[in-house]
C-alpha cells in the first residue's frame, strides 16, 4: 500500500539496528569487565572432573585460544558481532560441545508458543472486560467484580505461578510440576504427546494469564471512556441499533487499536516475566535454558539466550510500530513524529 | 438542608463528596500508601522488638511451620518462631524484618536514580530541542525495547556478588526511559500553552519557566511515572534473585523464594517459606498499583466519577 513515509520507515529501522547494536555491545562488554577468566572457570571444571590438572598453563593458554580471547578487543568485537548476526554464539561450556544456536533453537518453539498462547488469550479476556467495566449495560456483578480482579495485575507472573503450583501441582497433584511434557511419551505429532504438552503447558499459561488480563482490562477501561461520549456511537444509539452491536462493533473496534501500541512498550516486560516463571515450572524454553547456563556459568549461552530475547522484543516492537497504520488508517505518521 | 434533616445515607454521601473534592485523599491513594508504610513500619519496628541475629543460618531449629500448623514431620510451631523457619534454620520473621524493607529500598532508591535522570533529560529534549532532542529520543526510544533483566543477568552473572545499593544502581540505568519519554512529550505540548508564552513574554528565566510554572503541572504524571518505575525495579530485581543472582548474603524477599525453591518446599508442603514472601510482595505490588490507581484519578479526572 506504500502508505509508510520513508522517514518514517528509515526512523524505525534506524532505531531497530541500534537496539540490536547497543544490546550486543552491551552483552559483550559486560563480561570483559569483569575480572573472572572464563578460561580459568573451565579448567576448574576440569579439575573438579579429574581431581587434578598437570601442566595447567598450557591448557590456559590453549583454552583462551580456542575462545578466541587471547586475540586483540577489537578483532574479538567484531568476531563476535558478525557471528551474532547469524547467531553463532559459538559453544557451549557446559554441554561442550554443542553449539549454543542449537540449544537455543530447541528451546525457542516451547517459549513462543507458550508466549503467544497466553498473549492471545489475555488480549482477548482482557479487552472485553475492559469494556464491560466501562459499558452502561454489563450486569452489575461485573462492575463489581472485575475492578477487585484487577488488583492481581501488578503481581509478577511468577508468584502467581508460586501459588498455582501448591495449589493445583503439589496440593490436589491435578497437573504436573515440571518439565513441558511427560518424560514417558516420545515427543511427535501424536496425540499422547499433545495431551502431555497441554497437561504441561496449562499451569505456566494461567500463571501468566492471570496477572496480566488485568493490564490491558485497564488500558482499554480508559480508551473506553474516550469513546463513550462520541458522536457516532450516540447516533448509532438513536438509530436504534442493538446495544451489543453497538458495543462490538462500535465502541470495541475503535478503541482497541491503541492497545496494539500498547503491547509494543509492554513486551519486553512480558517475555522477562516469561523466562522466571518457566525457571519456576522448569518448563523446557529459554528460561530455564537461561537459569542452567547461570548456574554452570555457561557464559556463551548466558550470551545467546539474552541476545536472542532482546532480538525477539526489538523485532515485535518494530513490526508492531510498521504494521500500525494499516491496521489504524487514522494515524498518519509525520516526517518527524 | 442541615445535617440534622439528613438521612445516614445522604450523610455518607455528603462526606464522599467533600473527600473526592481533594483528588489527593481518594480511598485508593490512601489504601496503597497505608500498605506499603505497614511494611515500612513493619521493618522499622521490627528493628526494635525482635532478635534479628536469627538471620543467620542454624540459629533456629529446622523447617519449623508457624504457629497452629504442623510440619510432616509432627512438629508444631513454637511462640519463639510465631511464623516459622526456613530450611537453613533461619527465624522466617526475622528474615521478612529484613528482607522486605531491603525489596523497596532497591526499587525506591532505582526509581529516584532514574526519575532524576528522567527529569534532566527530558526536560533538555523538550526545551532544547535539535540535535539534543534527537539523540536523547532516539537513546530513550532504544533502551525502552531491551528488557532490563537480560541485561543484568549478563552483568551479574560476570560479577558474582553484588551489593543491595549496586543492584538498584544497575537497575536505574533501566528505569529512566519512559520518565524521559513521558516529560519530554508534556514539556512539549505546555511549551505551546498560554501560561508559558506568557511567563516568556514577561521575560521569566528559563529556570523559573521550567520550575516554577511547568513542573507544578507535571507533578500528577511524575508520581505516576515514579510509581510505575518503583514497580518495574522491584520486579526485575525479584526476578534476579529468583534466578539466584543478585545480592547473595543479604536476606531480600526474592532470594528466599530461590532458595525455598531450590530446597524442594513445594513438595515438602514448606508453604511458610516460600508462603510468607510472596504474601509480602503481593502486598507491596498491590499497594503500588493501588497508589498508581489513585494518582491516574488526580491527573484524570474523567476517571473519578466512575469509582
Amino acid at each position: 500500500m506504500g502508505r509508510i513515509p520513508r522517514s518514517y520507515l528509515i526512523n524505525r529501522l534506524t532505531t531497530l539496528i541500534l537496539t540490536i547494536l547497543i544490546a550486543a555491545t552491551i552483552i559483550w562488554i559486560i563480561p570483559r569487565l569483569s575480572p573472572v577468566d572464563p578460561a580459568e572457570i573451565a579448567l576448574g571444571r576440569m579439575a573438579s572432573g579429574a581431581g587434578s590438572v598437570a601442566n595447567s598453563e598450557e591448557i590456559l593458554a590453549q583454552l583462551r585460544a580456542n575462545m578466541g580471547i587471547d586475540q586483540p578487543l577489537l578483532v574479538q568485537y567484531f568476531k563476535y558481532i558478525t557471528g551474532a548476526l547469524v547467531f553463532d554464539f559459538g559453544l557451549s561450556t557446559a554441554a561442550f560441545p554443542t553449539p549454543v544456536s542449537t540449544l537455543i533453537l530447541n528451546a525457542l518453539p516451547w517459549t513462543m508458543g507458550l508466549m503467544i498462547l497466553s498473549l492471545l488469550i489475555t488480549f482477548f479476556i482482557g479487552n472485553l472486560l475492559g469494556a464491560l467495566m466501562v459499558w452502561d449495560r454489563s450486569p452489575k456483578l461485573v462492575r463489581v467484580a472485575i475492578p477487585a480482579a484487577m488488583v492481581f495485575t501488578s503481581i509478577p507472573p511468577i508468584l502467581s505461578g508460586l501459588l498455582l503450583m501448591w495449589v493445583f501441582s503439589a496440593h490436589l497433584q491435578w497437573f504436573p510440576l515440571t518439565g513441558a511434557y511427560s518424560i514417558f511419551v516420545e515427543p511427535g505429532w501424536t496425540w499422547d504427546f499433545v495431551k502431555s504438552v497441554l497437561h504441561h503447558g496449562f499451569l505456566p499459561a494461567l500463571s501468566i494469564v492471570v496477572v496480566t488480563f488485568g493490564f490491558w482490562a485497564l488500558g482499554m477501561r480508559g480508551l473506553m471512556i474516550g469513546v463513550q461520549g462520541e458522536d457516532y456511537v450516540k447516533l448509532a444509539e438513536a438509530k436504534g441499533l442493538r446495544p451489543r452491536y453497538i458495543l462490538y462493533r462500535y465502541m470495541i473496534r475503535n478503541a482497541i487499536l491503541p492497545q496494539i501500541t500498547a503491547f509494543a512498550l509492554k513486551i519486553g516486560l512480558l517475555i522477562a516475566g516469561q523466562v522466571l516463571v518457566e525457571r519456576i515450572f522448569a518448563y523446557n524454553g529459554m528460561g530455564k535454558l537461561l537459569y542452567d547456563a547461570i548456574l554452570n556459568q555457561d557464559f556463551p549461552v548466558i550470551q545467546g539466550v539474552s541476545y536472542v530475547i532482546i532480538l525477539i522484543t526489538a523485532l515485535s516492537v518494530f513490526l508492531v510500530d510498521l504494521l500500525y497504520p494499516f491496521i489504524d488508517p487514522r494515524i498518519r505518521h509525520e516526517a518527524n513524529a | 438542608m442541615s445535617t440534622a434533616d439528613m438521612t445516614r445515607a445522604e450523610k455518607r454521601q455528603a462526606r464522599r463528596i467533600k473527600r473526592f473534592d481533594n483528588p489527593w485523599m481518594n480511598p485508593k491513594l490512601i489504601w496503597g500508601a497505608g500498605l506499603l508504610l505497614a511494611i515500612i513500619a513493619m521493618g522499622i519496628i521490627g528493628r526494635f522488638v525482635w532478635d534479628l541475629d536469627m538471620v543467620f543460618t542454624g540459629s533456629s531449629p529446622l523447617k519449623l511451620p508457624p504457629v497452629g500448623f504442623e510440619n510432616l514431620r509432627g512438629q508444631e510451631g513454637i511462640g519463639a518462631h510465631p511464623i516459622g523457619t526456613d530450611g537453613g534454620g533461619r527465624d522466617m520473621l526475622a528474615m521478612i524484618i529484613v528482607g522486605a524493607p531491603n525489596t523497596l529500598f532497591v526499587g525506591l532508591l532505582a526509581s529516584v536514580i532514574g526519575m532524576s535522570i528522567g527529569i534532566f533529560l527530558g526536560f533538555s529534549a523538550g526545551f532544547l530541542g535539535g540535535r539534543t532532542d534527537d539523540v536523547i529520543r532516539v537513546g530513550a526510544d532504544v533502551m525502552i525495547t531491551i528488557p532490563p533483566l537480560l541485561i543484568l543477568v549478563v552483568f551479574q552473572s560476570a560479577f558474582g556478588d553484588v551489593s543491595l545499593t549496586m543492584m538498584a544502581l544497575l537497575i536505574a540505568g533501566f528505569v529512566w526511559q519512559s520518565p524521559t519519554r513521558l516529560i519530554r512529550a508534556q514539556v512539549l505540548s505546555m511549551k505551546q500553552s498560554g501560561y508559558v508564552q506568557m511567563a516568556q513574554l514577561s521575560g521569566a528565566s528559563t529556570s523559573h519557566i521550567m520550575f516554577r510554572e511547568m513542573m507544578p503541572n507535571l507533578v500528577p504524571y511524575l508520581f505516576g511515572s515514579f510509581i510505575a518505575s518503583v514497580t518495574t525495579s522491584i520486579v526485575t530485581a525479584v526476578g534476579l534473585e529468583v534466578l539466584g543472582l543478585g545480592p547473595q548474603r543479604i536476606p531480600t524477599l526474592g532470594r528466599t523464594i530461590y532458595e525455598a525453591i531450590n530446597a524442594g518446599a513445594l513438595i515438602q508442603n514448606l508453604w511458610w517459606w516460600w508462603g510468607i514472601p510472596t504474601l509480602l510482595l503481593g502486598i507491596i505490588f498491590i499497594g503500588l498499583l493501588l497508589i498508581n490507581l489513585g494518582l491516574d484519578e488526580v491527573s484524570n479526572p474523567r476517571l473519578r466519577r466512575l469509582s
